[in-house]
């Protein structure tokens, strides 16, 4: 409690220092957390390095920091990088894209759904290496991540849209119905606030999805300039240093991904809202 | 303003084996309101509904609604609960009209710290007003209100109804009400709907 011989001045200088101490405190813990968990599984890596004691087996955590840094220092690491990057969005985009229309037609017309529900079930049960194999004999490899990527992530898409576009609000339709509400103002008020969380949740799991099968879809068909090539190079001369090295590239880069994908989400609510009004 | 009254015609509307409207006719003169009472579950939404457009008659029609503007102030306030009061009028306003939502908040009385808020930080109460506004806003030809003033306090009830009153000079309007004295300030014709003995309600 402040005294009543402090001024109001110094009470609200108190109030903000002891509010950015709390705000600071929290930051340290989110940071925190997840920098101990990161340390206790390096170490745990680092002591199972040590015991097979064989770099061709398992490079410990040091060896492959330093590959890494060697060739992060390289052109050619940047160019393939870039190479599966740019494959592997289109395919994310596509598949989000053309799920999402599919999603809102099926949502509008039964026979869409009819049609287009059976044809995404087998894509989704289907073995993703039936597909590589499959895509290997119809078209060249330098396509086969983005074409890989797409099959894998558009189901995820369609049914996570499908599932918000189901779930607007039938009681704000019917009034938009009533008011005569124009189609695009409709869609900014109404199904974009109730489609977006369904969105970014199949995001989430598409860009990871897209990652795995993108980089699975580049090994198998040895792309010529993909992290599946180097990955599968890495397999060839045992280089367990390369394999995790460009593993964790792999892991980074979908993280980043991830995180661009929901940070650019995040601001479509603003836009929406006032496109909306 | 209509320029035919708008009636139904022997109206019947079943939901499965529930029958909640039975052979129902009504006249609604243009510009004038008329207010529908009885007791619940007798079908006085139903029947808004049913002018409303949102449902169509079994049997029996409905007449001289083709074509008209219509508005709504529903049970519920049916807002966008994430949009701001302004742009929850400004939605349902022609472009050229967009302009007169902040005005017709102020006169159901809504502070203007208030107009920026998302609706869902507002009472109950201002998230009715703004529902009335957006009603009347719109200038249709045909207003429904169903129970427009449940949720208004004491305080601010009297001058939005001034403003309804206002609003609803020269329009076709049904009210919904269990207050005969709303329908008195409204100066509304009572149509009191009562359950059908043939059907055993």
């Amino acid at each position: 409690m402040p005294t009543p011989s402090r001024s109001v001045e110094q009470c609200r200088e108190m109030t903000s220092t002891s509010a950015a101490n709390g705000e600071a405190a929290s930051r340290a813990k989110r940071v925190g957390r997840p920098l101990v968990a990161a340390l206790f599984w390096v170490a745990v890596w680092q002591f199972a390095a040590w015991s097979v004691d064989k770099d061709f087996l398992l490079a410990s955590p040091w060896a492959v920091m330093t590959r890494l840094a060697e060739l992060a220092f390289t052109i050619d690491f940047w160019g393939t990088v870039g190479w599966s990057l740019a494959r592997i969005a289109i395919g994310f985009v596509g598949a989000a894209v053309v799920g999402a229309l599919a999603a809102a037609l099926a949502a509008a017309s039964r026979m869409v759904d009819t049609l287009v529900s059976p044809l995404i079930s087998t894509i989704r049960s289907a073995p993703v290496v039936s597909f590589i194999i499959l895509l290997l004999l119809w078209t060249d490899t330098s396509k086969l991540s983005a074409i890989v990527a797409f099959l894998m992530v558009l189901p995820v898409m369609y049914a996570s849209v499908l599932e918000g576009i189901r779930h607007r609000d039938r009681s704000l339709l019917e009034a938009a119905r009533v008011f005569r509400v124009p189609f695009a103002s409709r869609v900014a008020a109404i199904d974009m606030p109730a489609v977006l969380p369904f969105f970014a949740a199949a995001c989430r799991v598409g860009v990871g999805l897209a990652w795995k099968s993108g980089v699975a879809a580049e090994v198998i068909g040895v792309a010529d300039g993909s992290i599946g090539e180097r990955l599968y190079e890495a397999k060839l001369f045992l280089s367990s240093e390369d394999i995790l090295a460009w593993t964790l590239v792999i892991v980074v880069l979908s993280v980043a991904c991830e995180s661009a994908v929901l940070r650019l989400l995040r601001r479509v609510p603003g836009r929406v809202e006032r496109s909306a009004s | 303003m209509t320029r035919e009254p708008i009636t139904m015609h022997s109206v019947t509307k079943r939901y499965g084996n529930h029958v909640v409207l039975d052979g129902v006719g009504l006249v609604l003169e243009p510009g004038t309101v008329t207010a529908l009472t009885g007791p619940n579950g007798v079908g006085k939404t139903t029947l808004v509904r049913l002018l409303l457009g949102l449902e169509t008659p079994d049997w029996g029609s409905v007449t001289g609604v083709a074509g008209l503007r219509r508005a709504a102030v529903f049970q519920e306030d049916r807002l966008c609960a994430h949009l701001d009061a302004v742009a929850n009028v400004r939605l349902v306003l022609d472009r050229s009209h967009r302009a007169s939502a902040v005005d017709e908040l102020a006169l159901v009385g809504l502070e203007p710290a208030d107009l920026t808020k998302p609706v869902r930080e507002l009472s109950g109460g201002q998230r009715r007003r703004v529902a009335i506004a957006r009603a009347l806003a719109v200038g249709a030809d045909l207003v429904v209100l169903d129970e427009p003033f449940t949720g208004l306090d004491a305080g601010t009830k009297p001058a939005v109804m001034e403003y309804v009153r206002e609003r609803l000079t020269g329009r076709t309007a049904v009210l919904i009400t269990h207050d005969p004295t709303e329908a008195e300030f409204l100066g509304a014709r009572v149509v009191r709907l009562r359950h059908s003995p043939g059907l055993g309600l």
